[in-house]
């Protein structure tokens, strides 16, 4: 492959992840309010075009012409940095998320990944745990207790279940023997069919479901939404906030969804991977177009999963919310790095 | 005293340790929330789909207009003072010669107005009106953006000549024999 043409394709890739990401975030939020009504057994927003399919763009159009508040007692560089550390760190993470196998065009294979990390997990780990530096400096620099005290619980949140969800991944990581994601994915190739080969989530229920309670929690979902609690914190750490910084709060907070579903897929529910893929005995990029398709559907179906939780269970109280991650789910990570570890020594 | 059957006592009593789990409450919570997905909704689309009312609904007034198209009301105040909610204000005016196509009666209502705000839609006008001016009919009283607004007078009350208003529904039978009543002392 010759140097520009790399280029150019990595342009591709990355211009297309990019308007995807904000494609499916933009459009979650509208899932958010139908998903919401229809739980409910109401119709939610149907007024902009057919099914109320535009109302992302007016919402959009609506934030944007809002009236643009910096409090004056505020620290205005922090306060500009806050929504755009939040923004900028989701959605660097979709870099290492294969998106799909291979393609591959006049002999030449092309990734459907933009970069390869053999470290993909880890550095995953890394741009969310910056995430939470968006929240604290918004909320520190907003000059106001009740940002605040959602900044700091922000920021104590996703330290506590940031633990948890580590130790998941190094049970999962000692299955799979690498940090890579693409190996990951790989490994988890064919599954029900002729090549018989479980998912993750055979061989890790426990640790799929420590990492999906502590993903609730990095993204400040319900029931663990206690950094932007209503009741208590008026609006957390985005009390102050208002036209599109509150936007992209709001947004980043989507785009966090989105990737950490595509992430919880790729971990644990086999990627780009679907069943009987190999025993189709279809053409090789067919099946990579498929593996993708297949692949949004699973992260379509946690986004709903989400707002399925969302409009199910009621915020946890803060001291609950403390007990639950470091009582019962690092107690619960370390037992099963434990038994996988035992069982990866003994049985093979 | 037993209301319902339905009352619970309140155990403050340890969670068994499935209870702590929390995971089969929140399996089952899930299961009922799905449910409702696919349960019929209960919104009404509004401007296209209107909720069925009933035939005596009581909605925004209408000032009825004789078989000649002159107006009914004489601006006698009874329904002013049958008004609980004191929505009604009235000014009276003399006939001018020439005008009889215009009001009925020698005296008419020169200002006419209802603050629908204020209006609780008792229906208590149109039972106190003597002349079968006042009527509440089945339509809903539009939505404003300032309280003036709703402070409807005569151009808003009064029917239009072309385009009658139909209050049959309202003027049932015993609606009817109760305005022939002349006991009552506003059909004397």
């Amino acid at each position: 492959m010759i140097l520009t043409d790399y280029f150019i394709y990595k342009l591709i890739l990355t211009g297309s992840v990019f308007g995807i990401t904000l494609f499916v975030a933009a459009y979650s939020t509208y899932a958010e309010r139908k998903v919401a009504a229809f739980l409910q057994d109401r119709l939610g927003p149907d007024r902009a075009g057919p099914f109320g399919i535009l109302q992302p763009l007016a919402d959009g159009l609506k934030m944007i012409m809002k009236e643009e508040i910096i409090p004056v007692v505020s620290n205005k560089l922090l306060f500009v940095m806050g929504p755009s550390i939040a923004m900028l760190t989701a959605l660097m993470a979709g870099v290492v998320i294969p998106w799909g196998n291979t393609l591959i065009l006049d002999g030449v294979e092309y990734s459907l990944q933009i970069a390869d990390l053999n470290i993909g997990v880890l550095y995953v780990f890394a741009v969310v745990s910056i995430g939470v530096y968006g929240i604290m400096i918004g909320g520190w620099a907003s000059n106001n207790k009740f940002s605040l005290l959602g900044a700091i619980r922000a920021s104590a949140q996703m330290i506590s279940y940031e633990v948890a969800m580590g130790l998941a991944i190094i049970a999962l990581v000692v299955t799979t023997g690498t940090l890579s994601l693409r190996e990951i994915s790989a490994m988890q190739s064919g599954g029900v069919g002729g090549d018989w080969n479980f998912w993750n989530v055979v061989h890790q229920p426990l640790g799929f479901l420590i990492f999906l309670v502590c993903a609730f929690a990095e993204c400040n979902r319900t029931p663990f939404d206690l950094p932007e609690c209503e009741t208590e914190l008026v609006g957390g750490y985005h009390t102050e906030y208002s036209s599109m910084k509150l936007g992209f709060y709001l947004f980043a907070e989507y785009i966090n969804m989105f990737v950490s579903s595509a992430v919880i897929s790729t971990l644990y529910f086999g990627g780009y991977n679907f069943p009987f893929m190999n025993d189709l005995g279809l053409d090789h990029n067919v099946i990579t177009i498929l593996g993708t398709l297949a692949f949004f559907a699973k992260i379509v179906f946690f986004i709903f999963f989400y707002m399925w939780i969302r409009w199910t269970i009621p915020r946890f109280r803060y001291d609950q919310l403390m007990n639950l991650g470091w009582k019962i789910l690092i107690p619960l990570a370390i037992f099963n790095i434990f038994v996988t570890a035992l069982v990866s020594l003994f049985w093979k | 005293m037993q209301l319902t059957n339905r009352s619970k006592t309140v155990v403050n009593k340890e969670m068994t340790f499935w209870e702590r789990m929390y995971l089969p409450a929140v399996i089952s919570g899930v299961t009922i929330t799905i449910k409702h997905l696919f349960r019929k909704k209960a919104t009404i689309r509004y401007p296209e789909t209107k909720r069925e009312i009933a035939a005596v609904w009581r909605g925004q007034h209408v000032l009825k207009r004789d078989d000649k198209g002159a107006e009914r009301c004489t601006a006698c105040g009874l329904c002013a003072v049958a008004c609980p909610a004191e929505a009604i204000t009235m000014v009276a005016a003399e006939r001018k010669k020439g005008e009889e196509n215009l009001y009925r009666e020698e005296k008419y209502a020169a200002t006419y107005e209802i603050n629908m705000l204020r209006c609780i839609f008792c229906g208590l006008c149109e039972e106190a009106c003597p002349k079968e001016a006042i009527f509440l009919t089945d339509r809903i009283v539009s939505t404003d953006y300032g309280r003036n607004g709703f402070v409807y007078g005569k151009d808003k009350l009064v029917e239009k000549v072309d385009e009658r208003i139909d209050v049959t529904k309202r003027q049932t039978e015993s609606v009817l024999a109760f305005k022939q009543q002349k006991k009552l002392s506003h059909n004397k």
